[in-house]
């Protein structure tokens, strides 16, 4: 057999070694995803990007591609899945997107727009969860984190610093910092690094370029992010 | 290695260093003595342990925050854990918690003023038994009760180190009431062993093959074929790993076989490690059985000393093999297998992707076998006694015997073996159980059953089980076990996949809603989709089976549920009066005014 699979009763090619997410991104077929970025080790925690495979449901971004896969993605069953999915990331963090920078620019929001997230549908957690403004180019706000740990993944893999990490277990889960005082004003971060740029949402924000770019011309203002990702590489 | 900035902690430390070593693979093991020395993981400690051990201090935080038995803040020079499993429960549990809490002035999840004790639930410490049970300062306390309490209380208050506690506050019973193959035939150390040196490593596997063992975990995979797997893998070293993380709420059979058997286990271990080629073994044993650890560690002293471990086994040339033990912290999730090898390696744990399968690359990203406690001992019968003859035992698909850990309503709880196939009636016959209306077998992630089904049978084709076996007579209220495995799913989430951290919150709210009253039909149809959701979307086990205990009962006894229902089609989640409670108690008033 030669190495193809198929989504949606597509037909795309895969080199060995790639995991059916990568195939689809190579093809510009869309999976929706959120802790996933090509440019870091597959981690598979938000499940937005799960996918049948011959009758089986996997996590298209860890799972590696095989020959003769019958992939189901953009089905009814699973983008429902899906909403309800981001319906629990926003009951569980606070998401407030009319007053967060992020808005526009937010890969959470977009998906949501994406999914036809029209309510949060369960009821809200309201946690109570720390912000830290004490480094002078950052802020890391972590009532908006989704525990994707893009910017653990950043930090260590691209910026050798290890300036995150998680820490707690279960919904107590939070994002910690490389620090003695445990605040990022007294870790190694600059607002250079890799983990600054690869927040999905608005988690970690630059300080002073608030409203530089004025909502209604943000990345997902006019393309939804099924497009933005597919055709210009990754955000 | 850096110098650590808080020398008197450092100095606390150094001899824990020089007695667990430096690799970061002993994280976990040097945060449980840092745990015992200052009562706590205070932040110098993060510091020191990452600076000593080269890794980040994120590293450090996230593994001293992520297991239930070691805490970032102070919890006392007495901790004590009450066991929160629904057999627990039904033994007076939450009667004496808050009887020991009263007389004590502390509130749950609190450390008393002075810093001397705090008092908390912990999920099932595995002494159900011989519950209600508990855990101070790690040491199981048993069959507790008023007059047990009142001595700890004592005890407590004068201080007195729990090492120099009276015995019989600690006294752990194994019984055995019904004994098979594994539990009731003399086994002399070594003879598995002989055997298979006699016939080979690959004629010992085609012995496992013939006798069709499966895992006694649960899942009930063919030994042989993940012992073939790993053999064939390549690698550096292959590792034989002990799941000794009995962590299944009603399960405590491997804590008998460990009591009593532990050289048959430790003898299945070096089997697999002839089979598989594997110079290193280690058993991961469950923080709440830390009392038995030392006595493992003369097993395999003595075991040494027999020529059993250690280098040219019974004269085998080149059949090097030794066992190391690691300690669990208490979390659940360590049970699974590749969070058991994240655990193995000091790290959080989290459940790994797969493929690659552990049987390629598991501990230290080597081939490794991962079997139950209950497998291995096993598999020093089988390669004794032959495939043949265990293959016998049971049914078609299940050979061999199991051994059930029943608890709850029943006049003889303890350990009863039987071959494979036995009915629920006849386990129920047995135990001594009165008027049994429900069985939880397998724990909250396995199967509840009602009367109708009594006549299934434990076995893979019909009930496979890890070994619990939880009987509740007529008058239990089923919602009331499932609001308890509610939240022990809730609690020992990993929280690393959305659907599992924030479904099985939702599951317990939902349950808590509904015991408080203010459940609708709607929620009803809310469980039912969330438990759809977290088994389609989960990323392992524990959220796949997370949903197991309230769909079966919503299916099975809904008229516990629909009978706390508000004949109402739709009810607030808000509780309007209730959020007016703290108002109430700043201004001191109670009067109709106050209330909505």
């Amino acid at each position: 057999m030669s190495d193809t699979l198929t989504i949606d009763g597509k037909e795309i090619p895969y080199r060995p070694g790639q995991t059916i997410m990568d195939a689809a991104m190579a093809a510009g077929v869309y999976i929706p995803h959120l802790c996933h970025n090509p440019e870091f080790k597959p981690h598979g925690s938000c499940k937005l990007c799960m996918v049948n495979v011959n009758g089986r449901n996997v996590a298209s971004c860890t799972m590696p591609a095989a020959s003769g896969m019958t992939v189901l993605n953009d089905t009814p069953e699973l983008n429902g899945a899906r909403r309800s999915l981001l319906q629990m990331l926003f009951a569980e963090g606070n998401h407030l997107c009319p007053v967060c920078e992020r808005s526009g620019n937010c890969h959470l929001q977009a998906l949501a727009y994406y999914l036809g997230m029209t309510n949060p549908h369960y009821v809200q957690f309201y946690p109570s969860r720390e912000v830290d403004a004490s480094h002078p180019d950052v802020l890391l706000d972590r009532n908006r984190c989704i525990m994707c740990e893009l910017c653990v993944r950043a930090s260590s893999e691209v910026d050798g610093k290890d300036v995150f990490g998680l820490s707690g277990r279960g919904i107590q889960t939070r994002l910690v910092v490389n620090a003695p005082t445990g605040l990022l004003g007294d870790s190694a971060l600059a607002v250079s690094d890799k983990a600054v740029q690869v927040c999905p949402t608005g988690a970690l924000l630059i300080k002073r370029q608030g409203y530089r770019v004025p909502v209604g011309r943000r990345m997902f203002d006019h393309k939804p992010i099924s497009v933005v990702q597919t055709e210009g590489g990754h955000d | 290695m850096e110098p650590c900035e808080f020398p008197h902690i450092e100095q606390q430390l150094t001899p824990v260093f020089k007695r667990q070593g430096q690799g970061a693979d002993r994280l976990l093991q040097i945060l449980l003595e840092a745990q015992d020395i200052f009562h706590y993981i205070p932040a110098g400690a993060l510091d020191c342990v990452a600076a000593q051990l080269g890794v980040p201090r994120t590293r450090v935080e996230g593994v001293a925050g992520f297991y239930s038995f070691l805490s970032l803040e102070s919890v006392g020079e007495y901790r004590v854990l009450f066991s929160d499993n629904i057999t627990d429960h039904m033994l007076g549990k939450p009667e004496l918690m808050q009887y020991f809490c009263n007389k004590l002035w502390v509130e749950p999840g609190r450390v008393s003023e002075d810093d001397l004790v705090s008092v908390d639930s912990t999920s099932c410490t595995g002494m159900c038994d011989q519950g209600p049970a508990a855990l101070v300062n790690g040491w199981p306390l048993t069959s507790l009760d008023h007059n047990r309490l009142d001595l700890v209380i004592e005890l407590i208050r004068a201080r007195k180190p729990v090492a120099d506690w009276p015995p019989m506050l600690f006294e752990v019973g194994d019984n055995i009431h019904r004994a098979g193959v594994l539990l009731g035939e003399p086994f002399e150390a070594g003879a598995g062993i002989k055997a298979a040196l006699v016939r080979g490593a690959e004629a010992t596997l085609k012995e496992v093959e013939l006798s069709n063992l499966r895992g006694r975990g649960g899942a009930g995979f063919p030994t042989s074929r993940k012992w073939g797997a790993c053999r064939s893998s390549p690698g550096t070293a292959h590792y034989v790993v002990c799941n000794a993380d009995e962590g299944e709420p009603g399960t405590f059979k491997d804590r008998v076989l460990l009591t009593s058997h532990a050289d048959q286990v430790f003898e299945g271990m070096t089997v697999a490690a002839r089979v598989v080629g594997a110079a290193k073994g280690l058993l991961y044993l469950r923080g709440e059985y830390r009392y038995l650890l030392q006595r493992l560690q003369e097993t395999l002293a003595r075991r040494r000393a027999a020529g059993l471990l250690g280098r040219s086994i019974l004269g085998g040339a080149g059949f090097d093999f030794e066992i190391e033990i690691h300690l669990g912290a208490g979390a659940y999730i360590c049970g699974e297998e590749s969070a058991l090898i994240e655990s193995l390696e000091g790290k959080r744990g989290r459940p790994r992707n797969r493929p690659p399968f552990p049987v390629a690359h598991g501990y230290l990203d080597q081939p490794t076998v991962v079997d139950n406690v209950e497998t291995f001992a096993c598999a020093a019968r089988i390669a004794e006694k032959g495939g043949a003859w265990f293959a016998g035992i049971g049914t078609p698909e299940s050979s061999g015997s199991k051994i059930l850990s029943v608890s709850g309503d029943c006049a003889r709880p303890g350990i009863y073996e039987y071959p494979f196939g036995v009915t629920v009636r006849e386990v129920l016959a047995d135990c001594g159980a009165e008027e049994p209306f429900a069985v939880q077998v397998s724990g909250p992630s396995g199967t509840t059953l009602s009367w109708r089904e009594f006549d299934r049978r434990i076995c893979f084709e019909d009930l496979p089980t890890a070994g619990a076996f939880m009987v509740f007579r007529r008058g239990r209220d089923m919602f009331d076990a499932a609001s308890n495995f509610a939240r022990f799913f809730a609690h020992e989430s990993c929280g690393f996949c959305t659907p599992c951290r924030v479904g099985t919150q939702l599951q317990r709210k939902i349950m808590d809603k509904i015991a408080g009253g203010h459940g609708t039909a709607s929620d009803l149809e809310e469980l039912k989709g969330l438990g759809r959701l977290m088994k389609d979307m989960s990323h392992c086990g524990l959220g796949h089976t997370a949903p197991n205990p309230v769909l079966d009962t919503l299916e099975k006894f809904p008229d516990m549920y629909e009978r706390r229902l508000k004949a109402l089609a739709f009810e607030p989640a808000f509780d309007l009066d209730g959020a007016l409670a703290t108002a109430r108690r700043i201004t001191g008033r109670d009067d109709e005014w106050a209330h909505v």
